[in-house]
C-alpha cells in the first residue's frame, strides 16, 4: 500500500518475536483518517501486541510506521502521545480513589503561579471535551463511585485529554453490558464526526457490524485481509478469521434431564455494603440440564456465586448438592463436593498470574494422590497432565506448559481455567461469563464444551450478560432481577423481548411463565 | 552482543553488577573522605582472605544472616515481608540460654534440647504475628515491628533476673558446655588435641583461633530444605499460591489463613534457629544487656534482597554480607577509614540490587542495538 496522508496510521510489515516465537510476521495494517478500523482475529492472534507497538509499549523487530504519511519511529507511550495516538486497555489504569479531573490530568497537571495545579482550567477544559462528544461523565466524582462503563469513558477522556486523534481501543466492549455497549457506539460515531479516528478490537462480529467501517483480520501472526464491513457478513467474518466455516448458532440435541441434584432454596445474601443483594432466591437444576441465568449486572449475580461457592456467608436459606448442604461451609468443601467453578474474574479468582500453566492447571487438585507423594509433588505427571489439556483443549501456544500462565494472550488464559474446571469432572458445573474475551471459534468451542458436559449427566448453571448466550445455550432459561429469579422458560418458550422486559423489572401479564 | 545481553539477563549478572557498583560508589566515597580506595579494599580483601582463620571468622560471621535471610526471603516468597526477624532472632537466642544455663544433659541430649527450644522461641514469635494477620488482618510489618522491641526488651530482662544474671557483669551466665556446638570443643584444647593439630598450621590456626562450628552447616543444610520445600512440596505450593494471589488460592480451596501462619511460623523457626546457633556455637555463649538491636535479623532483610529472595542465593549473599561485615573492620585498623564507609558500600549493593530490575531492560536495549549492526 502506498504511504499516502489520507491513512492516519500505516503499519507496513511489522514483526515481532518474544524470543523464538514469531507473534507478528510482516503485519500490514492501514486506517483511513475518520474511519473505524475493526481488528478482528483469534485469540492469540497478535492483536495487543500489533496495538501495543503502535502504542510504544513494545517495539517492532522489523516494520515501519507511518502517522499521516510520515515515518514516526514510536519509542515509548510518550512519543505515541506525541503523535497524537491514545490508547484504552483492556484494563484500565486509574487512581481508585481519586475524582474523574483528577485522574485525567494526572502526569499532564496544568500549572499555574508557583507551580500550583490549576484544576479549575482543567475542569473546564474537560467539561468541553465531555460536551462536545456527548461522554456524559461528572467530572468530581471518585472513580470508585462510578460504574465499569463510566471509568472506560474517564480513560477515553484520558487520552482526548492530552490530544489523541487516533484512539486505540483494545476489548473495551468485554467488560460492558449491553447497554454500555450500545452507548459506547454511539460515542464512538460522535468522536467520529468530529473528526478523530478509531482502531477498535473486538471479537463480537456484532458489533464490528454496527460500528466499523473496515475490518483487518489477523491470523496467528498474519495478515489475511482487510474488507470493508458492508461487503461482509458475520459467517464471512468468521470464516476469514479462524480459517474454516464457524457455527454461530450452537448445535444441541434436546435435553434429557434427569434428577434434581443441586437445589437453591430461600437464599439470602448481603453484599459488602451490607444490603440484601441476593433475596429468597430459588432454583433447581436436574442432571443433563444447562440452567441459564439472564439478567442486568449487578441484581445479585455476583453474590449469588459467591455464596454457592463459599466465599461469602448465607444469611439465610439453604444451598444443596446431592442432598448436601454446603452453604456457610469452605470453598475446600464445596469443591469436595464436585462443584466447578469458572470465575468471572479470570486474572483475580481463576490464576495465579506468575505461576506457570501447569501450576495453575492443578490447583484444585494438586493435594491428590496423583499429583503428590508424601507431601512432595511429582512435577512430571503434573506437566503431563498440563501436555494432555494444551492438547485437548486447543491451548496456544502449544508447549506453552512451563511458560507463565501471564504470557498468555487473554483467550488462552480462560481456556487455561475451563479446561481445568471440567478437567475435575464435577457434578456441576459453574460457569460465570465463559466467553468473555473469547474469540468466535473459541465461544463456539466453550458452548460445545458445556454442551458435551450437559450431555455426559452433569448439570450446569450459566450465567451471563449476554442474552444471546443464554437464549443459544441453556435448556431452561432463568431470570434474576433485584437478587431473585423472577421468571424462567424453557428454551424456545420465549423469546428475547420477553426476558429484556423481564431483566429490566417488568412483569408479565401473559400466563405461561412458571415462575419459581 | 548477542551473548552479552543473554547473559546480562540473568538474575545472578545483575546481582554481581550491582556489587560492582557498590565498590565503585564505596570507591568514590573513600576517595572523597580522603583515602586511598586501592590501599582501603586492599585492606578489604586483606581482612577476608589473607588468613585461614578470617575466611573462618567470614563463615562464623555469616552463620546467622544466612539464617535470617533465609527467613525473610521465605517469607517474601509466601507474599509477607518478616522485619521481624531480628525479634524472632533475640527470642530463639534468649530460650535457647533459658534452657542452657538451667539444663545440663550429655551433649547429644543437650544440644538438640537447646537449640529446639531456640527455635519455639522464633517459631512463637512468628506465629504471633502470623496468627494477628490471619485472624484480624493486622499487618504483619506493624506487629513484627513491635516484636523486635519485645524481644530486645524481654532479652533485658532475661539478662537482669536473679537467676541468670552473673554477677558484675551486664550479661546471663553463659549455657553449660555441653550445649555447645563447636567442632569438637574440647579435644581442641587438650594436650592430645594440640599435639596433632600443631602440624598442621591451618587447621591448627582455624580450630584454636576461631569458634569453628557446626552453625554454616546447619545453615546451608536449611537453605536446601526451604527451597525443597517452596519449589518441590505441595505445602511449597500452597504457600507461593498464596503469596503470589490470596485471592484465586482462597477460591480453589487452599486456606488462606492457615498458610499465613504456617509461613510466619517456618520464617520464625529459622531466625530463631540463627538466635539459637549464635549461642551454641559462638563465644560468649550468653547474652548480654542489649542498648540497641545487633541487626542480626535486619541484615537478615539485606541478604534476602541481594540474593533476590532465592534460598540457595542467601548461602552466597550472607557470605558477602559477613565478608564485608568482617573485613571491614580491617579498613578502619589497616587505613582508619571508618566502618561507616563498609555500611555505605554494603548500603549502596543493596541499593543498586533493589535497582537491578534494570539491568535487563539495558540488556534490551543492547540485544536491539546488536540487531541493528546485524542488518
Ligand atoms: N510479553 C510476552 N512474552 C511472550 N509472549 C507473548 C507476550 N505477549 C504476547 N505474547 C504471545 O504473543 C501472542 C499474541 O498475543 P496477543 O496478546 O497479541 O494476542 P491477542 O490477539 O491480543 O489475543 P486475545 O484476543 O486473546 O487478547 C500470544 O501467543 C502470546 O502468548
Ligand atoms: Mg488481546
Amino acid at each position: 500500500m502506498e504511504v499516502s496522508t489520507e491513512y492516519a496510521v500505516q503499519m507496513h510489515g511489522i514483526t515481532k518475536l518474544f524470543g523464538s516465537f514469531c507473534a507478528l510476521d510482516h503485519v500490514d495494517l492501514d486506517v483511513k483518517k475518520g474511519s473505524i478500523h475493526a481488528v478482528l482475529g483469534e485469540n492469540g492472534a497478535g492483536k495487543s501486541t500489533l496495538m501495543n507497538i503502535l502504542y510504544g509499549l513494545y517495539q517492532a523487530d522489523s516494520g515501519e510506521i507511518y502517522i499521516n504519511g510520515k515515518k514516526a519511529e514510536i519509542k515509548n507511550p510518550n512519543t505515541a502521545i506525541g503523535h497524537g495516538i491514545g490508547m484504552v486497555h483492556q484494563h484500565f489504569m486509574l487512581v481508585d480513589n481519586f475524582t474523574v479531573t483528577q485522574n485525567i490530568i494526572l502526569g499532564n497537571e496544568v500549572t499555574g503561579k508557583f507551580g500550583i495545579i490549576d484544576t479549575k482550567k482543567a475542569r473546564e477544559e474537560i467539561i468541553g471535551i465531555v460536551k462536545k462528544y456527548g461522554l456524559e461523565v461528572d467530572p468530581d466524582a471518585k472513580i470508585e463511585d462510578i460504574s465499569v462503563g463510566m471509568q472506560q469513558r474517564v480513560e477515553i477522556l484520558k487520552a482526548l485529554y492530552r490530544g489523541a486523534d487516533l484512539l486505540i481501543l483494545d476489548e473495551p466492549t468485554a467488560v460492558l453490558t449491553p447497554q454500555e455497549i450500545e452507548e459506547l457506539i454511539e460515542i464512538m460515531r460522535s468522536l467520529i464526526s468530529g473528526g478523530k479516528t478509531i482502531i477498535i478490537i473486538t471479537h463480537k462480529l456484532k458489533e464490528i457490524k454496527a460500528s466499523s467501517d473496515v475490518c483487518t483480520i489477523i491470523r496467528r501472526g498474519h495478515s489475511i485481509d482487510t474488507v470493508p464491513v458492508a461487503d461482509v457478513d458475520e459467517e464471512q467474518l468468521a470464516t476469514m478469521m479462524v480459517g474454516h466455516a464457524v457455527k454461530l448458532v450452537v448445535e444441541k440435541a434436546p435435553a434429557k434431564p434427569g434428577d434434581v441434584i443441586f437445589e437453591i432454596e430461600n437464599l439470602t445474601v448481603k453484599n459488602e455494603r451490607g444490603l440484601e443483594a441476593v433475596r429468597n432466591l430459588s432454583l433447581k437444576i436436574r442432571r443433563g440440564e444447562i440452567l441459564g441465568i439472564a439478567g442486568i449486572d449487578g441484581n445479585g449475580q455476583k453474590e449469588l456465586v459467591e455464596a454457592i461457592t463459599c466465599l461469602t456467608r448465607a444469611q439465610s436459606g439453604t444451598i444443596k448438592i446431592n442432598g448436601v448442604e454446603i452453604q456457610n461451609t469452605t470453598p475446600r468443601n464445596v469443591i469436595d463436593h464436585k462443584v466447578s467453578t469458572i470465575h468471572e474474574d479470570r486474572q483475580r479468582r481463576g490464576l495465579v498470574l506468575p505461576f506457570t500453566v501447569a501450576e495453575n492447571a492443578v490447583i484444585e487438585k494438586y493435594r491428590t494422590p496423583e499429583f503428590t507423594r508424601r507431601g512432595m509433588i511429582d512435577r512430571s505427571r503434573m506437566t503431563g497432565f498440563a501436555r494432555r489439556l494444551i492438547e485437548d483443549y486447543d491451548i496456544r501456544p502449544a508447549g506453552c506448559e512451563s511458560q507463565p500462565v501471564r504470557g498468555l494472550s487473554g483467550g488462552n488464559q480462560q481456556k487455561v481455567i475451563i479446561a481445568r474446571e471440567i478437567s475435575n469432572e464435577p457434578e456441576l458445573l459453574i460457569a460465570v461469563q465463559p466467553t468473555r474475551g473469547l474469540d468466535v471459534g473459541a465461544v463456539e468451542y466453550v458452548h460445545k464444551m458445556l454442551v458435551r458436559e450437559r450431555d455426559a449427566g452433569r448439570a450446569v448453571l450459566l450465567i451471563s450478560l449476554e442474552l444471546d448466550e443464554i437464549m443459544n445455550v441453556a435448556d431452561t432459561i432463568g431470570v434474576i432481577y433485584a437478587g431473585s429469579i423472577v421468571a424462567s422458560f424453557p428454551q424456545g418458550k420465549v423469546d428475547e423481548n420477553t426476558i429484556g422486559l423481564l431483566m429490566a423489572g417488568g412483569r408479565l401479564n401473559e400466563t405461561g411463565s412458571e415462575s419459581t | 552482543m548477542k551473548l552479552a545481553a543473554k547473559v546480562l539477563k540473568k538474575p545472578i549478572a545483575s546481582t554481581l553488577i550491582a556489587v560492582l557498583f557498590g565498590f565503585i560508589v564505596a570507591a568514590v566515597v573513600l576517595v572523597a573522605a580522603g583515602y586511598n580506595p586501592g590501599q582501603s579494599f586492599g585492606a578489604l580483601f586483606h581482612g577476608i582472605f589473607a588468613k585461614p582463620k578470617y575466611i573462618s571468622n567470614v563463615i562464623i560471621k555469616a552463620t546467622p544472616i544466612i539464617l535470617t535471610g533465609l527467613s525473610v526471603a521465605f517469607a517474601f516468597q509466601t507474599g509477607l515481608f518478616n522485619i521481624g526477624a531480628e525479634g524472632q532472632y533475640i527470642a530463639g537466642a534468649v530460650a535457647a540460654v533459658l534452657v542452657g544455663v538451667k539444663l545440663d544433659l550429655p551433649p547429644v541430649l543437650q544440644i538438640p534440647v537447646v537449640v529446639m527450644a531456640g527455635v519455639l522461641g522464633g517459631t512463637l514469635f512468628g506465629w504471633i504475628v502470623g496468627y494477628l494477620k490471619a485472624r484480624f488482618g493486622i499487618h504483619e510489618v506493624i506487629t513484627s515491628i513491635m516484636l523486635n522491641w519485645i524481644g530486645l526488651y524481654l532479652s533485658n530482662f532475661v539478662v537482669a533476673s536473679g537467676t541468670y544474671h552473673m554477677p558484675n557483669s551486664t550479661s546471663t551466665y553463659p549455657v553449660n558446655p555441653s550445649s555447645y556446638t563447636m567442632l569438637l570443643p574440647n579435644w581442641k584444647t587438650s594436650k592430645a588435641g594440640m599435639a596433632a593439630l600443631k602440624p598442621h598450621q591451618w587447621l591448627y590456626e582455624v580450630m584454636l583461633k576461631t569458634d569453628v562450628n557446626f552453625g554454616f552447616l546447619v545453615a546451608v543444610l536449611m537453605a536446601a530444605i526451604i527451597w525443597y520445600l517452596l519449589y518441590r512440596s505441595a505445602k511449597g505450593y500452597e504457600l507461593r499460591a498464596v503469596g503470589f494471589n490470596r485471592d484465586a488460592a482462597e477460591f480453589a480451596g487452599i486456606n488462606v489463613n492457615k498458610n499465613i501462619t504456617d509461613a510466619m511460623v517456618i520464617a520464625g523457626a529459622l531466625a530463631g534457629l540463627a538466635g539459637a546457633l549464635a549461642i551454641t556455637g559462638t563465644a560468649p555463649h550468653k547474652i548480654s544487656t542489649l542498648a540497641a538491636f545487633e541487626n542480626n535479623g535486619f541484615n537478615g532483610l539485606s541478604v534476602a534482597l541481594i540474593a533476590g529472595s532465592s534460598p540457595i542465593g542467601c548461602i552466597f549473599a550472607g557470605l558477602l554480607f559477613g565478608g564485608l561485615l568482617y573485613g571491614g573492620q580491617s579498613v578502619q585498623q589497616d587505613v582508619g577509614a571508618p566502618t561507616e564507609i563498609i555500611n555505605i558500600m554494603i548500603g549502596t549493593i543493596v541499593f543498586f540490587v533493589a535497582l537491578t530490575k534494570i539491568v535487563p531492560v539495558l540488556a534490551e536495549k543492547l540485544e536491539k542495538r546488536g540487531a541493528g549492526h546485524v542488518q
